[in-house]
């Protein structure tokens, strides 16, 4: 016995402990947290310390290559068990949607100003234009409105705008899904182009705007703006409230970049970035919405005055989720998991 | 080796193997060096330093690349079998069917990232298979901000750089997608230009991506050398301080890994070098064992002392 070395003598007291602490957490690795009882939570913190003293203390005593990667590798998997994060899916959610998602809103304020002078300022602009000269139409017309164009006749225009012979249709529902995750792959990218310090962000929200004035311009000279606005505006709130929140994502970054402040510009950009994330996140949810109103609200519904209340309810909805300031009760135990 | 400069002039052949020596070492260490840019230290809160190691670029590119062929070859799989189906119901459905995909196509490529890096394991099946996974730079828990953050990224990393090259050609349309593509190149190659190895995502995010290993602990050799043998193998001292931590190192490799024919070479070497007068019928593999346990005891002792023999170049 006395002939074996110290630091053979060493792991095989503790190597029991090691092995516990690994299958614990393989165990919570495959299957959650729910899969550890009460004992096994209550022993993890204990095997997790002490395999970390002794990594220290193999460091400094022992020449066994295997014995310290592998208390490495066990030592980093149980820290990032114990310090991480250990919420549900759901859990994370509900604090998405109860604080986190509002609360990055209301952060971006200024932002969102900037965002929305941006759409509405080029879509004024492009509005102003037109009326004055429709053959400004053609240079901010992007052949994404089809026929609808200064050369398509009043009752063509009016009849794009009801559906009738209503059959609720299979085809506008696709047509909605498609405008729903191209919408959403615009936004993430108006989020993600904020980076380049919010400059391409700018441009994407103007072109979009520049589009949008152009369009109601042409309906307005038709005597057909009333119209045009319902019909628009039934999903549009929400879709154009995502797509200015989406643009305020990408200026948070921009900003956050172009302007650390009193932080490093790593720093700055981190803290900005995972608040511009939710934003963006937020948008999705938003778009999907929108999309649903787009695809089924719209061509189910053909009253004008029904589409604007439509409008002006998800209007003040949005508004009062977003801004009214709230605390959120929340449950103490889940706030500090996650 | 400053005994054998007085002794007698030592032999060509000796000094050529001693310059060869000194050159493998020199590359060994600048290899090391390389390998210690990739460690970062993590002090826990208990006081401890774990030493993560940073994922290169290949190894992430090569994970991207793991989860790209996964996604859209389920995505393929999907919108084959949903043809399929269409097609049986002759084509009645298709439009459903394509509001269907084209959800699901924009689901999967957005959030198939966010959603197993959320998960238990914090890293994606490509990221899992190399063997990496995501982490907080500063330490503290992976939240869903984070990953949000880092994976809608990837638009201007991933999608940009593509939807420009794509564009390239001879007229001006052409060359402004080339203007286009060098720009977004510059977020695309982002990881090569950074000691972290962060993507843009990462740096907006505040992750990293290191490795996660799962090594298995391996019996200790010296468990297999019992008392009786170690007498049968007396080393003396001076035999014991032939060689470093280094070549213990490797001795361990070669014992937990070698086939025959190297354990062999391995052994004869060793042999020679400390003069050893090899017994009838002693084994290659016992020979070596006894050898790793009384060098890891001669080493382990010294190192209680404070003294690091680093390897066999290493004389105090």
């Amino acid at each position: 016995m006395t002939d074996l070395l110290k630091s053979y003598r060493f792991r095989e007291e503790r190597e029991g402990d090691w092995q516990a602490l690994e299958a614990l957490l393989k165990r919570a690795e495959n299957s959650g947290v729910r899969a550890l009882s009460d004992d096994d939570i209550m022993t993890l913190p204990r095997l997790y310390r002490q395999a970390i003293s002794s990594l220290s203390v193999a460091r400094s005593i022992s020449l066994d290559q295997n014995v310290i990667v592998y208390l490495e590798g066990l030592c980093s998997r149980a820290y990032f068990f114990v310090y991480g994060t250990r919420s549900t899916f759901g859990e994370r959610l509900a604090l998405f949607f109860r604080r986190d998602w509002p609360a990055a809103v209301r952060s971006a304020g200024l932002s969102t100003l900037l965002s929305f002078a941006c759409m509405f300022g080029a879509a004024a602009l492009a509005f102003t234009l037109c009326m004055i000269d429709m053959d400004w139409f053609w240079a901010f017309n992007d052949n994404i409105m089809g026929a609808r164009n200064p050369n398509a006749t009043t009752e063509y225009l009016e009849s794009t705008l009801y559906t009738e012979g209503s059959e609720p249709g299979e085809m506008l529902g696709s047509f909605a899904a498609q405008l729903f995750s191209h919408n959403s792959q615009i936004a993430l990218f108006a989020f993600a182009l904020g980076f380049a310090f919010g400059l391409p962000t700018a441009l994407l929200l103007m072109y979009n705007g520049v589009i949008l004035g152009a369009f109601v311009a042409l309906f307005t000279d038709r005597g057909l703006g009333y119209e045009l606005l319902g019909w628009l505006l039934i999903h549009g709130v929400t879709e154009l409230f995502a797509i200015v929140l989406a643009g305020a994502a990408g200026f948070v970054i921009g900003g956050a970049v172009a302007f650390p402040g009193k932080l490093s510009r790593m720093a700055s950009a981190r803290e900005a970035g995972r608040r511009a994330a939710l934003i963006a996140a937020g948008c999705v949810v938003m778009l999907f919405l929108a999309g649903l109103l787009e695809g089924f609200g719209r061509q189910m519904i053909n009253s004008d005055l029904i589409r604007y209340s439509i409008a002006g309810g998800t209007g003040l909805l949005w508004l009062s989720y977003f801004y009214i300031p709230r605390q959120p009760r929340l449950d103490p135990a889940l706030e500090a998991r996650a | 080796m400053s005994d054998a400069a007085t002794a007698a002039p030592p032999s060509p052949a000796a000094t050529e193997a001693a310059r060869q020596a000194a050159v493998r070492r020199r590359q060994r260490m600048a290899l090391e060096k390389l390998q210690r840019k990739y460690i970062r230290d993590l002090v826990t809160p208990e006081g401890a330093v774990l030493h993560l190691k940073i994922a290169t670029f290949m190894e992430r590119v090569g994970a991207f690349l793991l989860d790209f062929i996964f996604q859209w070859g389920i995505v393929l799989l999907v919108a084959y079998a949903v043809g399929v189906m269409t097609s049986a119901m002759g084509w009645s459905g298709w439009e459903i069917g394509q509001a269907f995909l084209a959800v699901f196509v924009f689901v999967f490529r957005n959030f198939w990232f966010v959603f197993f890096e959320m998960g238990r394991k914090a890293a994606t099946p490509g990221k899992r298979i190399v063997g990496l996974r995501v982490a907080s730079r500063d330490g503290g828990a992976l939240r869903a901000d984070a990953v949000f953050a880092r994976n809608f990224m990837r638009e201007i990393e991933v999608g940009l750089p593509l939807t420009f090259l794509f564009g390239i050609g001879d007229d001006i349309s052409g060359l402004i997608a080339l203007f286009g593509f060098l720009w977004a190149g510059v977020f695309m190659f982002f990881p090569l230009f950074n000691k972290d190895k962060l993507r843009v995502g990462d740096l907006v995010a505040g992750t990293w991506v290191i490795h996660a290993p799962k090594d298995k602990l391996k019996a200790d050799i010296t468990s297999a050398v019992s008392g009786e043998r170690m007498a049968e193998f007396a080393f003396t001292p001076a035999q014991l301080d032939a060689y470093g931590i280094h070549e213990l190192h490797v001795l361990e490799d070669v014992l937990r890994s070698a086939t025959v024919e190297v354990r062999k070479e391995v052994a004869d070497r060793i042999r020679t070098k400390i003069a050893w007068q090899r017994q009838p019928n002693e084994e290659d593999r016992i020979f070596l064992e006894a050898y790793y346990a009384g060098l890891r005891r001669r080493l382990e002792q010294r190192m209680l002392f404070g003294e690091k023999k680093v390897d066999k170049f290493d004389t105090r």
